[in-house]
């Protein structure tokens, strides 16, 4: 195989250079400013910027929200596949793919109408409020409904995966026979052999929510990825600044959490 | 959740079994009530939108099918075409230059370079977006840095149109090939080569008449989930070249938010079937290719 070697690594080099090019360049962009030379200027700049603040906390304001909520419906529920219900494996399973079918822009347009019916149908009725609280703008929540639909799909895999990796039914019945009640089985027992997958789901909802965009600016609020785009015209180094940071910390995490669960991953499928 | 498994458990014990069972459906039934409602909800609300109208002077609405007339005419029309030609263009691009990395990936002896291209590229298969797009205007935007120390405005290069969305699209659909590329070339197993090499076939010929025909439902299939990633992407679009390209979601965008032409809700809506049309298709098409490329590569 060592005939191969070049090729290869001129594969590699040359996806190397397409993918760390662009990161490279804007780091450039923020730090070498036409007419003042070098600077880290942008970088200082992002922490009293108007607005950033209060727009990155409404985004992990969200995303807690959503991990939380996409969680506590995703784990019962594919627990209980494991255990007792695996004829409904397949309706979940799809239910967790649709949202692969609708693209969010065509998701947030069916959502924007759902909120039309609110002042045009609801305006006398104790719903309007709901529609009206789901709205707020400090902190909506239609946006965590939207994103716990969207985190479906990754959390459904990240837990599946998970599940594979452990006998649930056996950890429960021995759980059960050593006199634990079903609530201590599931969170004393169950729940620490998920601990990676756990994480895993978490860290894709954080990222997905962090990025997310097309909703929150369809729907008109101000969540972090939409306070880049909207300084982008004003402040360019400074946008391309927080956006080359983001960008970092978020496969800095991913790239953390895939070294830890990677490894449990490999052996899982070798074993 | 817990309580709601306790009692029925209780409800449901029979006192002569020690052993109880849990009624599994009932801890589905939070997430089906809430997709109903979160995502259920919208959905309809889009089908029965796409398909009524209001009439303006009297409030009424009734059924019609012009918006889905509409939504297939004039400007929309380019749009969707746009982004078919986009998306078909990226998608064939990136599944062509994405094997070749997958494979040198695969085949790489060391373990913590392909875990790490693998885990890079599951990174940059779904968090672009606005970031995403900024990088590639610092880089090659009008005062980007490649631009001007290269000077490509002068050799014909512009960021905002459609061949640069080619380029930037590929940042994430090439991740996404090697994604699902990776385990179909695992699958071909080291044996097919050698009986090849045996029979007196280079590689070339290996490549040729052996493993292409084994791979090419998967590639088939990859071309098709990469082609419904570039057709369903708004934010890097939308940071990138605002509305200098036609794209069916920069459409559905202005249409919802009334910055072309007030009224326009309900086209918005039936733009927005198309694409769950478009994207159901993809599906449609993807699912059975995965499941033959499974088949020989089990």
């Amino acid at each position: 195989m060592a005939r191969l070697n070049p090729w290869r690594w001129g594969v590699l080099g040359l996806a190397g250079l397409y993918f760390l090019i662009p990161l490279a360049a804007s780091v450039i962009f923020t730090v070498n400013v036409p007419g003042q030379g070098v600077t880290f200027d942008a970088y200082t700049e992002i922490l009293s910027a108007d607005g950033f603040l209060p727009s990155l906390r409404l985004s992990l304001e969200l995303a807690v929200a959503t991990i939380v909520i996409v969680l506590l419906l995703m784990v019962p529920a594919m627990v209980a596949l494991r255990l007792g219900a695996p004829r409904l494996r397949p309706v979940v399973e799809v239910v967790c793919s649709l949202p692969l079918v609708v693209p969010p822009i065509a998701y947030v347009a069916g959502i924007a109408t759902v909120l039309k019916w609110g002042p045009d149908y609801l305006s006398r009725t104790p719903l309007f409020m709901t529609f009206e609280a789901v709205q707020n703008p400090s902190f909506p929540f239609v946006l965590v409904l939207a994103y716990v639909v969207m985190a479906l799909p990754f959390v459904y895999r990240a837990l599946d995966a998970g599940l594979r990796a452990v006998d649930v039914r056996t950890l429960v019945e021995a759980a059960r026979s050593c006199g634990a009640a079903w609530p201590q089985a599931l969170v004393r027992v169950v729940l620490p052999n998920l601990r990676g997958a756990l994480l895993n789901a978490s860290f894709l909802t954080l990222a997905l929510v962090l990025g997310e965009f097309t909703v929150a600016q369809l729907l008109g609020f101000r969540p972090f990825a939409v306070w880049i785009y909207s300084i982008s015209g004003s402040q360019a180094q400074l946008s391309v600044a927080v956006s080359v940071l983001s960008l970092l910390v978020t496969w800095a995490l991913l790239l953390a959490l895939a070294g830890l669960g990677g490894r449990g991953r490999t052996t899982a499928t070798r074993g | 959740m817990t309580t709601a498994l306790t009692r029925a458990d209780v409800a449901t014990a029979a006192p002569t079994r020690r052993r109880r069972r849990v009624p599994g459906w009932l801890a589905v039934v939070p997430l089906l009530l809430f997709t109903a409602l979160a995502f259920g909800l919208p959905a309809l609300a889009m089908l029965n939108g796409a398909f009524t109208a209001k009439d303006p002077a009297s409030g009424a609405t009734s059924y019609t099918t012009a918006n889905m007339t509409a939504s297939v005419q004039g400007a929309y029309v380019t749009a969707l075409l746009g982004s078919v030609k986009l998306s078909a263009l990226a998608a064939a691009l990136a599944t062509v230059l994405g094997l070749p990395l997958a494979q040198a990936v695969v085949t790489s002896r060391s373990a913590a370079l392909r875990e790490a291209v693998l885990t890079a590229s599951g990174v940059l298969a779904n968090f672009g977006g606005v970031p995403l797009a900024f990088a590639f205007v610092a880089t090659l935007g009008n005062a980007g840095v490649l631009t001007t120390h290269l000077g490509l405005t002068d050799a014909g290069w512009d960021l905002y149109s459609f061949w640069g969305l080619v380029v930037v699209y590929l940042y994430f659909l090439i991740p996404m090939m090697v994604l699902t590329a990776a385990p179909a070339l695992e699958g071909l197993r080291s044996q097919w080569r050698e009986a090849a090499h045996n029979n007196g076939a280079n590689t070339f010929q290996f490549w040729r008449h052996v493993a292409l025909p084994v791979l090419t439902p998967t590639l088939l299939g990859s071309f098709v989930l990469l082609f419904g990633s570039a057709f369903a992407a708004y934010a890097t679009a939308r940071a990138m070249v605002g509305a200098a390209v036609p794209l069916v979601t920069l459409q559905i965008a202005d249409a919802l938010s009334g910055n072309v032409l007030i009224g326009q809700e309900h086209v918005a809506l039936a733009l927005s079937l198309d694409m769950v049309l478009v994207a159901a298709v993809v599906m449609a098409v993807y699912l059975p290719l995965q499941r033959r490329s499974a088949r020989w590569l089990a």
